[in-house]
């Protein structure tokens, strides 16, 4: 897939930790680390940083995307093994594992978007945004790597429904007090709920358990549906809540379909989340932010952070075989795609390195039990999730750029099982040319078809599709609304599997980007592998920068996260 | 900042700021010399801009500055550039001091100055405005010179509006954002502006300001802007005559001083001594200009030519809701006589606020004058006995036809209609002590909007209910909701001829007087009043009144019971100073001279201030018992009693009834007991 170009061999060739894949996770690892003083070299086999998280120009996501669908690239051991010159070992070839599939790419105007191509940051693993309060904030204000990245919020969020409206999210006092689709009884409870929430987060934090009011244990217990129907909130509000501000996936009134029934603990946990990034940033609108140049930014920032701590890093550079020694069958190291050998004492590796099946049969048991994290499980209940990107020209709501749109559960289509989100982000992101936007889409399923059908669905709500496929409706009169939706330029629909890290003593292995909207489950893990990996070592230990000069902010709409 | 916790000093803060008190104490002591040696070199000017960006509160620094500019305008050659110079630098001292303290009163005048000296950098001030609002979007100093700011550059009150819109927007707890509201709203309304009509902006803005209130009931702005909105609605601004007494087509019957026998139970009959009985007209605000030239009087009764008006209760104001004249007749003469009165015939009745009153209102009625018989008694009054069912045929009552508004005002309609919705809007607020607030005060305004019979007086119930709910809610506004209870109540009474009769008697034994009794309905207030000018004789007692504020429209009163009730000093008696017919008062078992600190003394001029008190009679005689009781003394000597009980408070005793007496010579009952010697 790559032309390995002549490569000078690595010096050194022995590390406390070899980290292969520079997504999310694996960076916030490498920075942890090399951090605490470990040798690192962070490799990576795309000529770009981000692993999964990337974000590319659409050219290099059509081909990011065919190359890691389910037809698998060429095996790279059928390139001759150059001799080892330690037969202490034995190598295991690695094999690739797609997380595409169902991957479907098309063009409705490709002269223009050729002329942008390179304009554009379109992300991997969208629609993804970072809550304000969440935790991989707090990691990059440890690290010191928010000095590499710049942020910009998301002005509005809406909730869809299968009419094409687009009703405002009222999650702050000021934005109840401006909805207009709230009724003032509605405006009344629901800003009734969200004080009790606050009250019950302030007496949970202050010990201040006499004067406030709390919510009572028994209710924590309860599903956070239910408890939302005991304080008598109305349908529309529960759902609102329930999947435009805790931004769950599956319908919770429905115990047949739903996969995760949340516990009000939980839903009030998402609640706070939510409501401590409203006010985090005095200079952020709401509780969202977006990463100018696109979600790559983030890994890349937290691997800048390692460069500076001593990490090497090696892009372009696959590894094609796992070292395991003979006697013990522990883990060694890896041989490079150049051919190099490299030892380390512990492997940290992307979701799509696996090993071959048909390798694994000639290995002793104690070798299968070092590689046993490497060997692609067969899940029951395999969960998916179905994404999809959308250039267009206009925007999905007047006024509005960077906006998230929820679509709750039976809103679109009544056998939608799970939430659909998209969001859209626009040039003062620095994501794609003026005038266009780029829509991110996803939904979870349970198999391509239908997450694929949802997510389309979803798309014909808020543009208008491309006129070959509008074909046998060319008779219908088009009706004044439809004349104002965008129009679709370019469309990637594909489906990723969701992979779990997994950690395996020496060898570990990385998740894939997950089905939320933000980072805090990728980070949590990254942090808790670390714990693992080094012990109870705090991350970032007196990294953070003595705060720096407090310069008023130039007033172009860019959030600085600073402590 | 409000909400914000004040932290108690650490030891190194205190450490700097003696520091710094030192450093300021050099600074101005030097500041103080150069000031006083009229010194204005750029080096003195210099220390004073030291001084203020330490210490913005410094009056005498931004004065000496004043001067100090004044002094180099007038040295340099008039060149614009020059002039621009040295005003600019005063702009940036002062902002510099306003990041300091942003609350400074001296700073911000001192910029107004600088931008009176015509000085104009308007893009800046609004540009600066705006980092001080959003510092602090309620700071009222940034609002006010906002609207200073604004008055000179001519930026419209629409465009004004919309940024009150935006802030509100923004953070609807900002009562200074709402207060400019109102002032942007009042002016374009009163314009007349494009797309400013009261019937159409008032219930757009009801609807704005809804939001906040649902949103968060607990916050008080919101309330503020709607109190401010109802108040919108319900003034109508044009004054409006709401009653008069006699009413028009009612009969009087008019004698001398005496009883009269045989007189009808159908008319009220009026006594009098001095052969006069009083006109009175009832506004429904403050007005003035009530002369004989705005109301003419056509009759056969002579010598009523030029006819006085007073205001009531104080006759040196300019404007009251109560007008006063008396009209004379003679008595010995019995004749009937029609009186055709015509209210506002030529201009000249105008609202406290500035309105002319524009619905002239004529009014006819009919004086039988009856001879005197000269039998005057002084028996005692009894509130018990002597006292006539009500004759449900009597013409008194026509007095309650209140004059319709809805002919005088041409846009009365979208007024019921936003007080409805209102009402519907508010009924739904659940549990909240100010939404029942509000829904009452709403049920009030429509009542009082309502002209039709068949559904008058359908909400005092839910009022009273209301209200009732709030005192056992919300303890500490206890007398409040009490006292709104109270008028709920006499509104009632009187919301109809059938509900008020309930409460009518005829007292036999003067002339069939019409007796109202209102006793023992814990009644903390006096209301309705112009609808019982007729009334002449009123029984209050047994209530939990503490003051008669509001009476002295009754001009017609003789006998007036205010027996166990909660009056704590004679001032609080001070309105039946101008109840000039008042014979009969019972003030026992009250809380007189029970306190001995009177917060109502401020009502009744001081004996400090009143250089007469103490020079007649009774004054020289007594000196020491009029400064003893000297509100007992003002009140009682502008009276005509002839009955005064006052037994059972702290006051009574020996001294007190002796001191009565010597004031009011012509008393006849005290406590029960005869005048000895007469």
């Amino acid at each position: 897939m790559i032309d390995i170009p002549p490569y000078p061999p690595l010096d050194p060739s022995n590390y406390d930790l070899i980290v292969v894949g520079t997504g999310v996770s694996e960076s916030v690892l490498a920075a942890a680390a090399s951090s605490s003083g470990s040798s690192i070299l962070h490799l990576d086999p795309n000529p770009f940083y981000g692993s999964h998280f990337a974000s590319l120009s659409l050219p290099d996501l059509t081909s990011f995307l065919h190359s890691n669908s389910v037809s698998p690239p060429p095996s790279p051991s059928s390139p001759p093994l150059p001799p080892s010159n330690n037969h202490d070992f034995i190598s295991v070839d690695l094999v690739n594992r797609s997380l595409y599939s169902s991957v479907e790419i098309s063009s409705f105007e490709s002269e223009i978007l050729e002329e942008h191509s390179r304009r554009f940051n379109v992300d991997l693993a969208g629609p993804r945004v970072v809550f304000c309060a969440d935790e991989s904030i707090n990691l990059m204000l440890k690290s010191g790597a928010n000095n590499y990245v710049e942020f910009k919020s998301i002005d509005a969020s809406f909730v869809g429904d299968s009419n094409g409206e687009l009703r405002n999210v009222p999650d702050s006092r000021a934005a109840i007090f401006k909805d207009k689709s709230l009724t003032l009884l509605e405006k009344n409870q629901l800003m009734k709920f969200f004080k009790l929430v606050q009250s019950h987060l302030a007496s949970s934090t202050e010990n201040d358990d006499s004067t406030t009011v709390k919510i009572s244990e028994e209710d924590m217990e309860c599903p956070f549906v239910d408890f939302l129907s005991k304080m008598r909130l109305p349908p529309k509000i529960k759902s609102i809540i329930l999947y435009a501000i805790a931004m769950l996936d599956y319908d919770q009134d429905n115990t047949e379909t739903c996969r995760h029934l949340l516990k009000t603990k939980e839903g009030i946990d998402r609640l706070a989340l939510y409501i401590t990034s409203m006010g985090r940033f005095p200079n952020a609108l709401g509780a969202l932010i977006y990463p100018i140049y696109g979600q790559g930014e983030l890994p890349q920032a937290f691997c800048r952070r390692a460069a500076v701590k001593g990490c090497i890093y090696v892009l372009r550079m696959p590894i094609t075989a796992l070292l395991l020694d003979k006697e013990t069958g522990g883990y060694k190291g890896v041989r490079l795609a150049s051919g190099q050998e490299i030892f380390s004492q512990k492997l940290i590796l992307d979701p799509c390195v696996t090993v071959g099946l048909e390798s694994l049969s000639s290995l002793t048991d104690q070798q299968n039990e070092t590689l046993s994290v490497l060997v692609p499980k067969s899940m029951i209940n395999k969960e998916k999730i179905a994404r999809g990107v959308c250039v267009i020209r206009g925007s999905v709501k007047a006024n509005v750029s960077n906006a998230l749109v929820v679509y709750p559960p039976k809103s679109l289509f009544p056998e939608q099982l799970t939430a659909i989100r998209v969001l859209q982000l626009g040039s003062g992101l620095a994501v794609c040319p003026a005038d266009m936007h780029v829509l991110y889409l996803s939904t979870l399923c349970d198999n391509d078809d239908q997450g694929i059908k949802a997510l389309l669905s979803a798309m014909s709500n808020l543009i208008s599709l491309p006129v070959p496929e509008n074909r046998q409706s060319d008779s219908v009169v088009e009706n004044d609304t439809s004349e104002t939706k965008p129009i679709l330029l370019w469309r990637a629909l594909y489906v990723q599997e969701l992979v779990k890290g997994e950690f395996g003593g020496t060898i570990s292995s990385m998740p894939s980007p997950d089905g939320n909207l933000n980072y805090n489950e990728i980070v949590e893990s990254a942090v808790k592998l670390y714990e693992k990996l080094m012990g109870s070592e705090e991350l970032f230990k007196e990294e953070t920068s003595p705060a720096e000069n407090t310069t008023e902010e130039e007033n172009d709409g860019g959030v600085e996260i600073e402590d | 900042m409000h909400g914000r916790p004040r932290n108690a000093s650490k030891p190194e803060e205190e450490a700097a700021s003696a520091a710094k008190a030192v450093q300021l104490r050099s600074l101005q002591s030097q500041f103080m010399t150069n000031h006083h040696d009229k010194i204005y070199t750029n080096e003195a000017i210099e220390l004073s801009t030291k001084l203020l960006e330490i210490n913005p509160e410094a009056y005498t620094a931004w004065n000496y500055r004043k001067l100090a500019v004044e002094d180099r305008l007038a040295r340099i050659e008039p060149d614009p550039n020059l002039v621009s110079a040295i005003l600019d630098e005063e702009l940036r001292v002062v902002e510099s001091a306003l990041r300091q303290n942003f609350k400074s009163y001296g700073a911000w005048h001192h910029r107004k100055w600088v931008l009176s000296k015509g000085h104009s950098s308007v893009g800046n001030e609004l540009r600066l405005l705006e980092k001080f609002q959003k510092l602090d979007s309620r700071n009222f100093h940034a609002w006010n010179y906002r609207r200073f700011v604004v008055e000179l550059t001519n930026r419209s009150e629409q465009d004004e509006l919309q940024y009150t819109d935006d802030m509100i927007n923004n953070n609807f707890s900002n009562y200074s954002a709402w207060h400019n509201r109102s002032v942007l709203l009042s002016s374009l309304l009163a314009q007349n502006a494009d797309g400013f009509m009261p019937n159409i902006k008032i219930p757009e803005e009801y609807d704005f300001v809804h939001s906040a209130i649902f949103t968060e009931p607990d916050d008080q702005s919101g309330w503020f802007y709607h109190l401010w909105l109802l108040d919108q609605t319900l003034n109508v601004e044009t004054p409006l005559l709401t009653s008069s007494w006699p009413s028009h087509g009612s009969s009087i019957i008019l004698s001398g001083a005496g009883c009269l026998s045989g007189s009808s139970s159908m008319f009220t009959t009026f006594c009098s001594e001095s052969g006069s009985f009083p006109l009175i007209l009832y506004f429904d605000q403050a007005v003035g200009g009530v002369s004989s030239s705005t109301v003419t009087i056509d009759s056969e009764l002579k010598g009523n030519e030029g006819l006085v008006w007073e205001p009531i209760p104080n006759k040196n104001s300019q404007v009251s809701c109560v007008w006063v004249a008396r009209l004379k007749y003679v008595s010995s003469d019995p004749c009937e006589y029609k009186v055709k009165i015509r209210v506002g015939n030529s201009p000249g009745i105008v609202s406290s606020r500035g309105y002319n009153f524009n619905a002239p209102y004529e009014f006819v009625f009919t004086a039988h004058v009856h001879d005197t018989v000269e039998d005057s008694q002084e028996g005692i009054v009894s509130w018990t006995d002597g006292f006539d069912i009500w004759d449900a045929k009597s013409k008194d009552l026509n007095s309650l036809v209140t004059l319709d508004r809805l002919n005088a005002e041409m846009d009365f309609k979208w007024r019921q209609e936003a007080i409805d919705s209102e009402v519907e809007c508010f009924g739904i607020l659940p549990d909240s002590k100010i939404g029942k607030l509000t829904l009452a005060r709403l049920l009030m305004a429509r009542e009082a909007m309502v002209s039709d019979d068949a559904v008058k007086g359908v909400h005092y119930e839910e009022i009273l209910q209301l209200y009732n709910d709030l005192m056992a809610l919300d303890s500490s506004h206890y007398q409040y909701y009490k006292d709104e209870h109270s008028k709920a109540f006499l509104h009632k009474v009187t919301s109809s001829s059938e509900s008020l009769s309930r409460h009518l008697l005829r007292y036999r034994d003067m002339n069939n007087l019409v007796c109202l009794r209102l006793n023992n309905l814990s009644l903390s207030r006096i209301a309705s009043v112009e609808k019982l000018l007729f009334v002449q004789m009123l029984d209050l007692s047994h209530n939990e009144l503490h003051s008669t504020e509001g009476l002295e429209a009754m001009q017609l009163l003789s006998c007036l019971n205010l027996s166990h009730n909660r009056i704590r000093s004679f001032s609080a008696l001070d309105s039946l100073r101008h109840v000039k017919q008042l014979k009969v008062l019972d003030v026992s078992h009250n809380h007189i001279g029970k306190h001995s600190v009177d917060t109502t003394r401020y009502l009744c001029s001081s004996p400090l201030s009143n250089s007469e008190l103490g020079q007649d009679d009774v004054g020289k005689q007594n000196p020491g018992l009029v400064t003893k009781y000297w509100d007992a003394y003002c009140v009682l000597r502008d009276l005509n009693l002839k009955q005064l009980d006052i037994a059972g408070n702290e006051i009574a005793g020996e001294e007190f009834s002796s001191f009565v007496l010597q004031v009011v010579p012509k008393l006849v009952w005290l406590d029960g007991q005869k005048k000895l010697g007469n």
